[in-house]
């Protein structure tokens, strides 16, 4: 498979960073009242994402090993800023709407993650892909998110009334419990559809070594191998 | 000499107590307050009643039959659930809200969490607070006698109104189905008691603490109708004797079982006095059951002979 698109895939699919990674819970469960917050959390984080990963990618060899830390986040911060200012200039709403969250995208572990464990390791364009790939599987997690929130929690979706009338909406979704539930509800029905795919015999990778040890943050097993555990 | 000796491995005294001997006593105990319920506030509240109660049970049945587990309604704690639930609704609930609760307290709160002795909130209390949170216009709108719309003694007393102490204890007010008449609560209480069902340590620190907390922090000092009043108003009784002695989320060792009636005390005093809601009570025990983790981490209680150590 193409490095890049492979990147798609595993950022959406195989390593989805809120379904399967569980990164970046904060905006996750705070942001996703509606769809509409659900996709502009996740496409602003996807911006972020991919100028940061580029820029990383780029400083790879000039950032001392030492010092990486610091110099990620003031990358990250900065284009945070930008975006925020942007939002602020441009989507006046969408700026109110996220308020707090978007200054706290600068600690998203989403980024410092993929920045530490692939863009610090990796050319430009792969990285790139890798942002893409991480940022738009973050904005369907967080949209899926605030469609069923929206759906039972205000019977609509987008702002618009899908249920009838007649249905009254159950508040606690769009308040934080909802979240959590929601969250939960479809974290299991994910692992339904991967673990009924199994079962029928298609691809699918369990282990997170699927990368080879370039892309692995996990150095506690020093590159050596194990036998992954095959379910009953 | 043969079949002379039974020869078993531990343990050799066996109870003849069993769960569902347990949850019929709790049943029974529940019998009179729900009674006076239904005879309070008529044929709808035995309707919410066997909605509540009926869907709990079938909640259970279809979620064990489709998760192929064996199925345990028989055990009556799926009843038990059900109709604390059913108590703790007002009685001008609509059926789809009966429905929802029920589902809610078997399917999420207790079997995703592994079904009986598993669950680590009350299924029930949890329910009310997921109903409270969503429809709380619904669930704080009590209609009493067929007439207009009335407050509830503890929102009166908040509002500094007058309230009727006597109607109060017999239950002659408006609430929810279960948590207004004192004296059938009492009933099942002393029932469960006398059967050795619960114990009166959860009960009697809860109701001593919530009283010297008032006391202490509502301004009225030693004032026998106002504690009075807070006593037999709200939820506070059906809790204290119900809900906060669950045994699968209230503490097993003695010391925590203290410290479990004294934090459900201080926090239902602390919602109700300095929160903007009237009613604390489910608030303060479903936190409270929370806490029982590290209630019971900090109060294992020492074997014979290990005291001497240090």
């Amino acid at each position: 498979m193409n490095k890049c698109v492979e990147r798609l895939y595993n950022g959406i699919i195989k390593e989805n960073p809120t379904f399967v990674l569980m990164l970046g819970m904060c905006p996750t469960l705070a942001v996703t009242t509606s769809a509409i917050n659900g996709v502009g959390m996740g496409l602003t984080t996807t911006v972020v994402l991919v100028m940061s990963n580029m820029l990383i990618s780029m400083l790879r060899k000039i950032i001392p090993d030492s010092v990486r830390m610091p110099a990620f986040i003031v990358i990250v911060a900065s284009f945070v800023t930008i975006v925020q200012f942007l939002l602020e200039g441009f989507v006046p709403v969408l700026y109110d709407a996220l308020g707090l969250y978007i200054p706290l995208i600068v600690v998203n572990c989403i980024i410092l993650g993929r920045a530490e464990s692939y863009a610090s390791k990796n050319p430009v364009l792969p990285s790139i892909f890798d942002g893409i790939g991480m940022g738009l599987g973050f904005t369907i997690g967080l949209t899926s998110i605030g469609i069923v929130r929206e759906v039972i929690g205000a019977g609509k979706i987008f702002g618009f009334r899908v249920m009838p009338v007649s249905y009254e909406p159950i508040t606690i979704f769009i308040l934080a419990p909802g979240a959590f539930l929601v969250l939960a509800g479809l974290v299991a029905l994910q692992n339904k559809i991967k673990s009924n795919a199994k079962k029928e015999g298609k691809e699918v990778v369990e282990s997170n070594c699927g990368e080879g040890c370039a892309s692995c943050s996990n150095h506690s097993c020093q590159g050596r191998i194990f036998p992954v555990e095959s379910d009953k | 000499m043969s079949g002379q000796f039974n020869v078993s491995s531990s343990p050799h005294i066996r109870s003849k107590t069993t769960t569902a001997n347990l949850m019929l006593c709790v049943v029974l105990a529940l019998l009179p307050t729900t009674a006076f319920g239904v005879y309070n506030f008529g044929i709808q509240a035995l309707g919410v009643i066997l909605i509540t109660v009926g869907s709990a049970v079938f909640t259970e049945y279809l979620y064990q039959k489709l998760m192929h587990k064996k199925v345990t309604i028989c055990d009556f704690s799926a009843v038990v659930t059900g109709l604390l639930l059913a108590l703790n609704l007002p009685p001008t609930a609509p059926w789809w809200m009966c429905v929802l609760g029920s589902v809610f307290a078997i399917l999420i709160v207790k079997q995703l969490f592994g079904g009986l002795g598993q669950n680590f909130m009350n299924p029930a209390l949890a329910a009310r607070c997921f109903l409270l949170i969503s429809f709380t216009g619904r669930m704080t709108t009590f209609v009493y006698n067929d007439a207009v719309t009335s407050p509830t003694p503890l929102a009166a007393l908040k509002s500094g109104e007058n309230i009727n102490l006597k109607n109060m204890f017999i239950g002659n007010i408006s609430g929810t189905i279960g948590e207004t008449s004192v004296i059938a609560i009492l009933i099942g209480a002393i029932f469960l008691l006398t059967m050795g069902v619960i114990h009166i340590r959860i009960p009697l620190t809860y109701i001593v603490t919530f009283i010297i907390f008032l006391v202490l922090f509502s301004g009225h000092g030693v004032d026998v109708n106002y504690i009075a009043a807070h006593l037999c108003g709200g939820g506070l009784m059906l809790g204290a004797w119900f809900m906060a002695t669950d045994y699968v989320t209230a503490p097993i060792t003695p010391k925590g079982q203290i410290l479990y009636g004294v934090c459900l005390g201080m926090l239902t005093g602390i919602i109700r006095l300095f929160s903007g809601s009237a009613e604390g009570v489910s608030y303060a025990i479903i936190i409270s059951n929370l806490l029982v983790p590290l209630i019971e981490k900090i109060t294992i209680p020492k074997p014979f002979g290990k005291g001497g150590e240090r």
